[in-house]
């Protein structure tokens, strides 16, 4: 049995409290010598593979293709150019802030349960033979990295076709180090972390990628405002097809996200890969069917987007939930995430341009709440931690929620404030109705 | 001499060009246009967002005939374009004063 001292898995996480409840001092497992598992590292690899194929070309594609063609590359250069940035900074300080575990203690409070300090800054310390976890460390590093790039480029979609481009590096990396780093720090640096001593389940980021990326985009397009003419003139999606191959290849690198996220080729790896298909074919249904009775027609956008809500909504369940619970919980966020994404935002008036709050925020706080239930023994799931009911697990995923909820949305309005007074959020209306393309990148996607 | 210019469902091209050979007519020029008479246009529904699509696509062809070509050629475009529902086009008849091939310099019936 491996130590769950490193962890972000909520099954092991499950397992290294049965070993404290045994009275195993954790310092004690902390000594036995970590070894190489050949395995696991081969499938981490692979997984870390997989996750950065969801941003690149896979989200790129599926935003892409949701646009204008005025703004086609806008949107590809931003989930680009986050890729790149997010990984200089990951290696100058992300990965130190939100993976040191200095100074954590398991069940207390203190600043290091809210981020980690820069000891291992530029990778300080880190060699060939550091291992977490049985794989290499510069493995679990690079995987996580993949984590923390496609978490701010899912804003993008929200403030789609007005952003201006040097604002928008400025915003990313200050909610990068200011919302995502304590984020990832309180749910998975392990024991000491804020949301870990919580008992909050977050198997593979839910709170962390989902609802912080969902709220952080609502928040912005708030404060952005509306793209010119919305919601009087036309603004239909230019290319389907590159939104149907996107959110394919997000399904398909969603394998590495959430089994990849038990940092182990084991049972529960296995089972995360189950469910996480369940539920994305549940949610894809639920939301093709929800909108053949509504709209009267099915569509490629509609069973497209289904399927990323499901995947959003099973992540944070997929190391404890079974695969009764996964189609619950998929046919819970395709309706849900589809009555967001047409009735809620219809009727509230707010320009959230692909929706990443409707499908990110809301498939992200169903799946958290639900993950919660089904992972309770008795409806299937890997079981809840020893004496903690359905009802109490709910009140820690809730409380996992709001504090996301409230953090992100705070650190979001607080960034975007700051980077304004230095250089102005939006484009031009002129450079707006030229289209971002031509306007700020001197370019554009067709020549035909 | 007149200018045919016909306004048809983009599908009937490669019927109406068939008809046209038959009838002798020995040019034409396509454009890809946009518009809307009765069929007006459709709606498309992209996650709850109506869109009402006025101007539909069509093709218009430019034709230049002889004035006894022009009731034949009327008649193939008519045959071949028809598919009896509403959107199938429209015919428009002009005169046309002169016509000159650029290589010969040959004018009017000749350069047709």
């Amino acid at each position: 049995m491996r130590v769950a001292i490193f962890s972000r898995g909520a099954a092991t996480w499950v397992a290294g409290c049965l070993l404290l409840g045994l009275g195993v001092p954790i310092a004690a497992l902390a000594q036995t010598a970590p070894v190489l598992n050949s395995g696991d590292t081969a499938w981490m690899l692979t997984a870390t593979a997989l996750v950065l194929l969801m941003c690149i070309p896979g989200l790129a594609l599926f935003y892409a293709g949701l646009v204008r063609s005025k703004n086609v590359l806008s949107v590809m250069m931003q989930c680009f150019a986050i890729t790149a940035l997010i990984t200089v900074l990951w290696t100058a300080y992300g990965y130190s802030l939100a993976f040191d575990t200095t100074g954590m203690v398991a069940g207390e409070t203190n600043v290091n349960s809210f981020i980690g300090t820069l000891n291992k800054s530029f990778f300080a310390g880190l060699t060939r033979d550091s291992l977490v976890l049985g794989i290499p460390e510069s493995v679990f590093a690079t995987f996580q990295l993949t984590f923390a790039i496609i978490t701010p480029a899912l804003i993008v979609g929200a403030f789609a076709e007005r952003m201006r481009f040097a604002a928008l590096l400025a915003f990313i990396a200050g909610w990068f180090t200011l919302s995502y780093l304590p984020i990832a720090h309180m749910v998975w640096s392990g024991p000491g972390g804020f949301l870990w001593d919580l008992g909050v389940i977050d198997f593979a980021g839910g709170t962390v990628v989902h609802i912080n990326a969902g709220i952080a985009g609502l928040v912005a397009c708030l404060v952005l405002g509306k793209r010119r003419g919305y919601p009087t003139s036309a603004m239909p999606p230019h290319n389907l097809t590159y939104a149907l191959i996107g959110a394919s290849l997000l399904w398909v690198g969603w394998f590495g996200f959430n089994a990849g996220s038990a940092v182990a080729a084991n049972g529960s790896a296995g089972m995360a890969m189950l469910v996480t298909q369940i539920a994305t074919a549940a949610a894809a249904l639920a939301w093709m069917f929800a909108e053949w009775v509504v709209h009267r027609k099915p569509s490629v956008l509609g069973v497209a987007s289904g399927a990323v809500a499901g995947l959003v909504a099973i992540t944070p369940a997929s190391g404890s939930c079974g695969p009764a619970g996964a189609l619950a919980i998929g046919a819970a966020a395709g309706i849900v995430c589809f009555l967001a994404s047409t009735k809620l935002k219809r009727a509230l008036g707010y320009d959230d341009s692909l929706d990443v709050f409707g499908v990110h925020a809301v498939g992200g706080i169903v799946g958290a709440i639900l993950t919660g239930v089904f992972a309770a023994a008795s409806l299937g799931g890997a079981g809840l931690p020893e004496g903690v009911t359905i009802s109490a697990q709910l009140g820690k995923q809730l409380i996992g929620v709001l504090v996301t909820v409230a953090y992100s949305a705070l650190v979001t309005y607080v960034v975007l404030k700051v980077v304004g007074l230095i250089t102005p959020l939006r484009a031009s209306d002129d450079e707006e109705s030229e289209g971002l393309d031509l306007a700020l990148h001197n370019e554009r996607g067709y020549s035909l | 001499m007149k200018m045919i210019t016909a306004v048809i469902k983009p599908h009937k091209l490669d019927d109406v060009r068939a008809a046209l050979a038959e009838e002798g007519v020995s040019g034409v020029t396509v454009t890809e246009v946009k518009g809307y008479g009765r069929q007006k246009g459709h709606t498309e529904l992209y996650r709850g967002a109506e869109y009402n699509v006025e101007f539909l696509p069509k093709l218009k062809l430019e034709i230049a005939v002889t004035d006894e070509q022009v009731e034949r050629v009327m008649d193939s475009i008519a045959r071949t374009a028809s598919s009896g529902k509403i959107g199938d086009g429209k015919i428009f008849v002009t005169d046309l004063d002169a016509v000159m091939r650029i290589r010969t310099r040959e004018m009017d019936a000749d350069a047709l």
